[in-house]
């Protein structure tokens, strides 16, 4: 069984790796540029695992997330944040603003998939 | 490898354009005209070329970018103000960041002083503690070693690599030993290192409420950690209240695992690492014979991690259902595998080689010129003008032609990036000098074709410093004479008639026309006594080996002089005019065509040559009556049109065709304007027709010739030159003038 992942940056190199790395590993890509994006594409699928840059334009991770997790739908999707940091800090924002898990960058394609694999079916 | 390659391309131009951006909104911020937004855009084109050079391993680019990138966060969230002194030293690291960006594409080796000066520079400016530089970046994407402190969480790093590999594929070597070992070998094992051994750990996880919350689940870690050994769960329902009590977004169960693993600890809490402030967690690891000894005697299937962690979590099932069930309703991920076009602001695009586009261009050229010669042959086999083939081949004109600017349309680029280069000439040349400037720009979304933009760079390079350099005066020079200190460049692009217009003008002095004289007579560029005009003098600055600096600066002085642009401006069928106004300063303009590729062209013929006079250039054709001819000494002629008079000039003397000049009652007219809006008629012998042309570059394939701009090949296959309108006028003036010279000391 095939997952569906929506990733969500709004950098097109960190899009593309990260569509070659999960296309590797089977799963099926969803792309948005940023939070306002990426709900809008939910609005017509709902992926297994939703991963999200923190900073974008126009709504940025943290905002992000909030709406998924507010919404109805979709509150239960796992998302895992792609962060450059790996300080606690930023860790914990994240977390409390809804975040499954965290995946660092520059992500190792089979940590990215261990990290999906801990949050979805 | 192919995808790596082609997302580092992607990655490089991204870069081009956070770049671009990163600058825009630094002058953005510097014209005080910026607000969060502006900021947040800055710090992110920094951050975002960070995160990419990251998973590419080029540590210098991430080093400064994580540099300037603190700084910027600074800026961001307050600490730091955006004082003129602070933004000029982030837009100095803007360039800095976009050198290191080249140098990680095209190769090469970073001003390491300059960078590791600004890096100082900017940390300082961050505040008291600089940013902590990493020192070694994670191994990049390509490549399989990865680090242990990737997710920040090692504490034992040491044997993280080996829990990680047992993580994704059972290790091979690790289990070939142990599945094949005798039992009393395991003890020789035991007393070497009891962490390779496989070892029992007692967990205790406890979730709560907070981690469903977040959509993690008990269910998943444990079938994660099911895959790392041998395990036994058991779950503590004690808790769970009466259903009339129960909060479906709760959390009541205790789970007790045994999990028997090579793995090591960290290995083991990397699983829980998610979750860690959700839930109460223990981690004991056993340290007894027992456990050991019993991983060690395993058969090798049982000690590989399940294929189906259902398996092991059977006996829990059934009292997980409250619990695990996500406390929202899922839809069903098959109702996700429908692809869902993406609505996005941007129009989508896709990348090709310039090559394709090269080859494209030269094959439309060539359907130009059949084309032609089709309408050629049919016009000389007398076939009627409405008849069906004459018919189909004016069908086929307009076909083509609209195929050619589709064409022509795909190599179009605004001037932006080439303007925004010249933002960085601007404030180096500035800072050289001492000058403080400002750089206006307009126009940069006029689109001109990529080879025009590519090599406009370096004359306008020159134009810039030279207006910086020799057009502005210093800034008490500026108070002094009344003007505001800071000097302002401007940069306009604009298309006029089929032509870009681009103009650098600067709110300098103006041109010191005494002293060019001085310098031209000096350098025997022109006589003494000869008389010019005001024009004519600003024009001499573009004569070779001119130089106006008295001392020669290090922004002067390259050995490039305003010829040098010149001919550059002309190689690129283009045209580069001065004015100047003393005191109020100079305006340098460039008149290009849009394309190298392709011109509308008049055909004429002189001298039983076939010439192409540029459509653009033209302003109407006549017959000159013999009334209206006028001579003016022994050999200048002019027109007499609607009141005015207009020199008129044979194009086939000036090209040297024929000796004797024609008799301008048996020509035709021309009536040009050339570039500095002074009128001409150009005399030639008859007018065969107005036609597109394929423009073939003379220089490349034979060298430069005065009078001609390009060559062509007409419909019949011949070759044919276009006339390089320009260069005849200013040709047969300075015949004239020199044959005035000539006639003057001869009567003298």
């Amino acid at each position: 069984m095939s997952k569906t992942i929506l990733t969500v940056d709004d950098s097109r190199t960190i899009r593309e790796m990260l569509k070659a790395a999960l296309l590797d590993a089977g799963m099926e890509v969803f792309q948005a540029e940023d939070g306002v994006h990426g709900l809008e594409v939910l609005e017509g699928c709902t992926p297994d695992v939703i991963i999200t840059d923190i900073n974008m334009p126009r709504m940025d991770g943290f905002g992000f997330i909030e709406a998924v997790r507010g919404s109805d739908k979709h509150r239960a999707i796992p998302i895992l944040v792609l962060t450059t940091e790996s300080v606690d800090e930023k860790k914990d924002r994240a977390r409390r603003a809804g975040a499954s898990g965290w995946i660092i960058k520059p992500f190792d394609p089979v940590k990215l998939v261990n990290a999906i694999n801990r949050v979805a079916a | 490898m192919d995808t790596m390659a082609a997302i580092k391309q992607t990655f490089f131009q991204e870069c081009e354009e956070q770049l671009a951006e990163l600058e825009q909104g630094l002058m953005t911020i510097e014209r005080e005209e910026g607000d969060v937004e502006t900021i947040n855009a800055v710090f992110r084109a920094v951050h975002s070329i960070k995160g990419g050079a990251g998973a590419f391993g080029l540590d210098d680019l991430v080093r400064f970018a994580h540099t300037f990138e603190t700084t910027l966060d600074g800026m961001r969230s307050g600490k730091l103000d955006a004082t003129p002194q602070i933004v000029r030293l982030m837009l100095r690291s803007a360039d800095i960041l976009a050198d290191l960006v080249r140098i990680s594409r095209d190769g090469g080796e970073p001003d390491q002083a300059r960078v590791a000066q600004m890096s100082d520079e900017l940390s300082r400016a961050g505040g008291a503690h600089a940013a902590p530089v990493p020192e070694a970046m994670p191994q990049p994407l390509i490549g399989d070693g990865f680090e242990a402190d990737e997710f920040g969480f090692a504490p034992t790093p040491v044997a993280f690599d080996f829990g990680a590999d047992a993580d994704s594929e059972p290790a091979d070597t690790g289990v070939d030993e142990f599945g094949f070992a005798p039992v009393a070998i395991s003890f020789d094992t035991l007393v070497g290192d009891v962490e390779e051994a496989g070892q029992t750990y007692d967990i205790v996880f406890k979730p709560a409420p907070g981690l469903y919350a977040k959509a993690n689940d008990a269910l998943r870690l444990l079938r994660e950690l099911g895959r790392l050994g041998d395990m036994t769960v058991t779950c503590e329902t004690d808790t769970v209240p009466l259903l009339s009590e129960l909060d479906p977004e709760g959390a009541y169960l205790t789970w007790k695992i045994e999990l028997k693993t090579d793995a090591a600890e960290t290995a083991v809490r990397e699983i829980f690492e998610f979750v860690e402030f959700d839930c109460e967690l223990s981690i004991a690891r056993r340290l007894n014979l027992d456990g050991t000894a019993d991983v060690v005697a395993q058969p090798m299937e049982d000690l590989v991690p399940a294929d189906e962690p259902v398996e092991v979590l059977a006996p829990i099932a059934p009292v997980t259902v409250a619990e695990i069930a996500p406390p929202a309703e899922r839809t069903s991920p098959a109702a996700a595998s429908q692809p869902v076009q993406a609505a996005t602001a941007q129009q989508p695009t896709i990348r090709v080689d310039l090559d394709r586009v090269d080859r494209l261009i030269d094959l439309v050229g060539e359907l130009v010129i059949n084309q032609s010669m089709l309408a050629q042959r049919v016009t000389e086999a007398g076939i009627a003008r409405l008849s069906d083939v004459a018919v189909g081949l004016d069908d086929l004109e307009n076909l083509t032609r609209e195929i050619q600017d589709s064409v022509m349309a795909i190599r179009a680029q605004p001037v932006r990036p080439i303007f925004q280069r010249m933002s960085r000439v601007v404030r180096e040349v500035a800072d050289m000098t001492g000058k403080s400037v400002r750089l206006v720009t307009e126009g940069e979304n006029c689109e001109v074709d990529k080879t025009v933009i590519e090599r406009l760079a370096d004359p306008l390079t020159h134009m810039i410093r030279n207006a910086i350099d020799h057009g502005l005066e210093s800034p008490e020079k500026r108070v002094a004479a009344g003007k505001p200190e800071q000097g302002v460049v401007r940069m306009i692009a604009a298309h006029r008639s089929g032509r870009v217009v681009i103009e650098v003008s600067d709110d300098g002095a103006g041109i010191n026309r005494a002293k060019v004289r001085e310098i031209a007579i000096g350098k025997g560029l022109i006589e003494e006594n000869l008389q010019l005009t005001d024009s004519e003098i600003d024009d001499l600055i573009f004569a070779p080996g001119f130089s106006t600096a008295s001392t020669i600066s290090d922004v002067s002085g390259r050995g490039v002089g305003m010829d040098v642009v010149r001919r550059s401006i002309q190689a690129l069928g283009g045209r580069i005019t001065i004015t100047s106004r003393p005191g109020k300063g100079t305006t340098f303009t460039l008149s290009l065509p849009l394309t190298l590729a392709v011109l509308d062209g008049m055909v004429v013929t002189v001298a039983g040559q076939t010439l192409v006079v540029p459509l653009s250039a033209i302003v109407e054709t006549l017959q000159p009556k013999a009334s209206e001819v006028h001579s003016l000494g022994e050999s200048a002629r002019v027109i007499a049109i609607r009141g005015s008079f207009i020199p008129l000039i044979d194009v086939g003397s000036v090209l040297g065709y024929r000796s004797d000049e024609a008799q301008p009652t048996h020509s035709v007219a021309v009536l040009v304007e050339t570039e500095n809006q002074s009128q001409c008629a150009l005399m030639v012998d008859g007018i065969i027709g107005q036609q597109q042309v394929v423009i073939k570059s003379l220089e490349a394939n034979y060298g430069h010739v005065f009078g001609v701009a390009a060559a062509t090949i007409l419909g019949d296959g011949r070759v044919a030159v276009i006339l390089d309108v320009d260069a005849i006028v200013a040709g047969s003036r300075s015949e004239a003038a020199r044959a005035d010279a000539i006639r003057k000391r001869n009567a003298a």
